[in-house]
């Protein structure tokens, strides 16, 4: 019963006019961002974080724009999908499947506002599985202590590398990289300046903003350049919308595949590091196994598998936000740039966030109810629009992301020693994605890498010294024994996995062609 | 060869970082950990890792031509005048320079460039500045 009434207070801070009209702009901006061709949700918030901060709005209006555009922009992915059969990232690669032979056979409008109805499906149903999860998870992590956090934060990165890259090595080198730069700056302990090299700019530490703007918006500007893939990819003008709403005989075929989507997102967006690309893949897998045990329809437009994977996706994207909210350990990569935001906003998240800022917490959470409500609406009717922006191409678009990059950064910080930085890890992402190294991990190394170094510190201190105190308690050594698996698993599973997801793209889309 | 020669150049920043967390210096304030280890754990993860990847390649990306990697080169120099020149040209001319150039690296024609160039600075300047009320590098000009 408590929760409701905390969900209520939350309605009520969320349901003002302000909050209102952000949640607005959020959605619209985040499924704009989502439904370009190579913008995903985690470019989409990071070239919209500045924007919150040059608004000068307080925690909960930022925190509420930003989710908007982070819900918006998981809707928005499936746009270009359909259309284009370009997904703007990698949990869109699924809907491309069925969504664009659906297309091609006249029935484009029919595909959007039905994958539209199961995002709405998946990512509602998690809102509530969040709403009831993460307070459980708030109990477990009220238990824990120094000790135990530095478990979970080895915990988060380790299972991270399975999901997000086929090379475990390369994840780890990632996420070592990552907390290699969160070491920059004072230590906080001690006061004594780390790896500044006698910078006075680097004393303060670097900006994960500026890091993260860099890795991903910058990085995606290099990679345009590199291709040249300046005119408009698509083909969106000869294919027809068409009617838009679906038969109600069609969206009775798949409500169950929608439900079973959801409960199978939802748990794959908890899991630490799996996120929304797993959340889409194994719906659709699922679906397919089960309702096209032949190979007949699915890849060739069945509106089932349309539905599974934007149902899955949506329902992982609001499962990372509960170990993202409960224990401030992000899901995905797009929580990760959800967690910086908290962080730069002066908020902890973790389980203290629940007791000391719950209109934070409620707030935010009856935003996502909106948001919802918002997209459906919006991305039903509005579909033409969405669909004309498609037709921008990525020479004036480009250009228009590093600028806007750049000001938000300069925004913030008002010195070209930022700028600096954010240039080199423009490059630095460039040449990582080049290798196949994961970036998610390093954007999670820079975060999280100084309370974990605090909490190591904290742990052993308490016990004079004594390592052994890292595995003392039960509770951490079940999260070091889960970390392990995590971190063993995908080494033997994980290429499989990924190499199979690609087949799977790859073969039906040979067949379509 | 790609992951080998990555893994090598990844052992040697592990190296360095090892180094430098060595040289940290301790203060009279430390605790039982101090400030150096957990930077060593980071450079043996570093280290560990750069061996694996150079024992155990991935096949090998596939690079750009030297002209696409100039093309590149030239950006990240573009984008480096741009930030030290912002505050000397302010906002506006020094942004429709540099989207100007972008738009025209990624294959637009003369008009194009200057229209995207003028457009995106103007569009910035009147949506942050105007109406956000951000604060942008003011020019020569004033504004």
């Amino acid at each position: 019963m408590d929760t409701l009434t905390s969900l209520a207070d939350g309605f009520a801070i969320a349901l003002t006019w302000q909050n209102i009209l952000l949640a607005l702009l959020g959605c619209f901006l985040g499924t704009v961002m989502g439904a370009l061709p190579g913008l995903g949700p985690s470019n989409g918030v990071a070239i919209l974080i500045p924007l919150a901060f040059t608004l000068g709005l307080g925690a909960t209006p930022s925190l509420i724009l930003l989710t908007s555009v982070y819900y918006g922009a998981m809707y928005g992915g499936r746009i270009s999908s359909i259309l284009l059969n370009i997904p703007g990232d990698e949990p869109a690669m699924m809907t491309c499947l069925d969504g664009h032979p659906m297309a091609k056979k006249g029935m484009a409008g029919q595909a959007l506002s039905l994958s539209g109805i199961a995002s709405f499906v998946g990512a509602f149903f998690a809102t509530w599985g969040l709403i009831f999860l993460a307070p459980q998870l708030v109990k477990i992590a009220l238990l824990f202590g120094p000790a135990e956090y530095f478990a979970l934060f080895a915990l988060a990165f380790m299972t991270l590398g399975g999901v997000s890259s086929t090379n475990q090595a390369k994840s780890a080198f990632a996420a070592a990289l990552g907390l290699g730069f969160a070491m920059i700056g004072v230590d906080t302990q001690t006061g004594v300046p780390r790896f500044t090299f006698g910078e006075v700019h680097l004393y303060d530490g670097l900006d994960f903003l500026v890091a993260i703007v860099g890795l991903f918006a910058l990085s995606e500007v290099f990679i345009f350049l590199e291709h040249r893939h300046g005119n408009a990819e698509g083909t969106a003008d000869k294919i027809k919308v068409g009617r838009l709403t679906p038969p109600m005989s069609m969206i009775k075929d798949t409500t169950p595949t929608m439900i079973r989507s959801t409960l199978l997102g939802f748990v794959a967006g908890v899991l630490p590091g799996a996120g929304a690309s797993l959340g889409s893949f194994i719906a659709y897998s699922f679906e397919k196994r089960l309702v096209d045990k032949d190979g007949k329809t699915f890849g060739k437009g069945d509106p089932r598998g349309v539905a599974a994977p934007e149902a899955g996706n949506n329902a992982a994207a609001g499962g990372a936000l509960v170990p993202m909210l409960a224990l401030g350990v992000p899901g995905s990569g797009t929580t990760a740039v959800l967690l910086a935001v908290l962080l730069s906003l002066n908020i902890t998240p973790g389980p203290l966030l629940f007791t000391q800022n719950p209109d934070v917490v409620w707030g935010l959470i009856a935003a996502l109810f909106i948001a919802n409500f918002m997209l459906l609406a919006m991305n039903i009717p509005m579909v033409g629009l969405f669909t004309r922006l498609l037709m921008v191409p990525p020479r004036i678009l480009m250009p228009v992301v590093a600028m806007v990059s750049f000001v938000g950064i300069y925004g913030i910080s008002g010195s070209s020693f930022d700028l600096l930085v954010m240039i080199g890890f423009g490059v630095l992402g460039w040449v990582l994605r080049k290798f196949d190294v994961p970036l998610v991990p390093i954007i999670l190394g820079t975060l999280l890498g100084n309370s974990m170094e605090n909490n190591l510190r904290r742990a052993i201190t308490i016990d004079n010294g004594d390592w052994m105190t890292l595995v003392d308690s039960p509770l951490s050594i079940t999260l070091w024994l889960i970390a392990i698996i995590g971190f063993i698993l995908p080494v033997i599973f994980g290429r499989k996995v990924k190499a199979q997801m690609r087949a799977r793209a790859d073969d039906e889309g040979a067949l379509r062609d | 060869m790609s992951d080998r020669i990555f893994g090598l150049v990844g052992l040697l920043i592990a190296i360095g970082f090892a180094f430098a967390a060595l040289a940290i210096e301790e203060s009279f304030l430390s605790d039982a950990v101090g400030p150096k280890a957990f930077p060593l754990i980071i450079a043996a993860i570093l280290g560990l890792s750069s061996i694996v990847i150079a024992l155990k390649p991935d096949s090998a990306p596939e690079w750009p031509s030297l002209g696409r990697l100039a093309e590149i080169l030239s950006a990240v120099v573009v984008m480096m005048l741009y930030a030290e020149l912002l505050p000397v040209l302010g906002f506006l001319i020094a942004t429709a320079f540099a989207a100007a150039y972008l738009t025209w690296r990624l294959g637009s024609g003369l008009v194009a460039t200057v229209l995207t160039g003028l457009g995106t600075s103007g569009g910035i300047y009147v949506v942050f500045h105007l109406v956000l009320g951000l604060s942008l590098a003011r020019g020569p000009l004033g504004f």
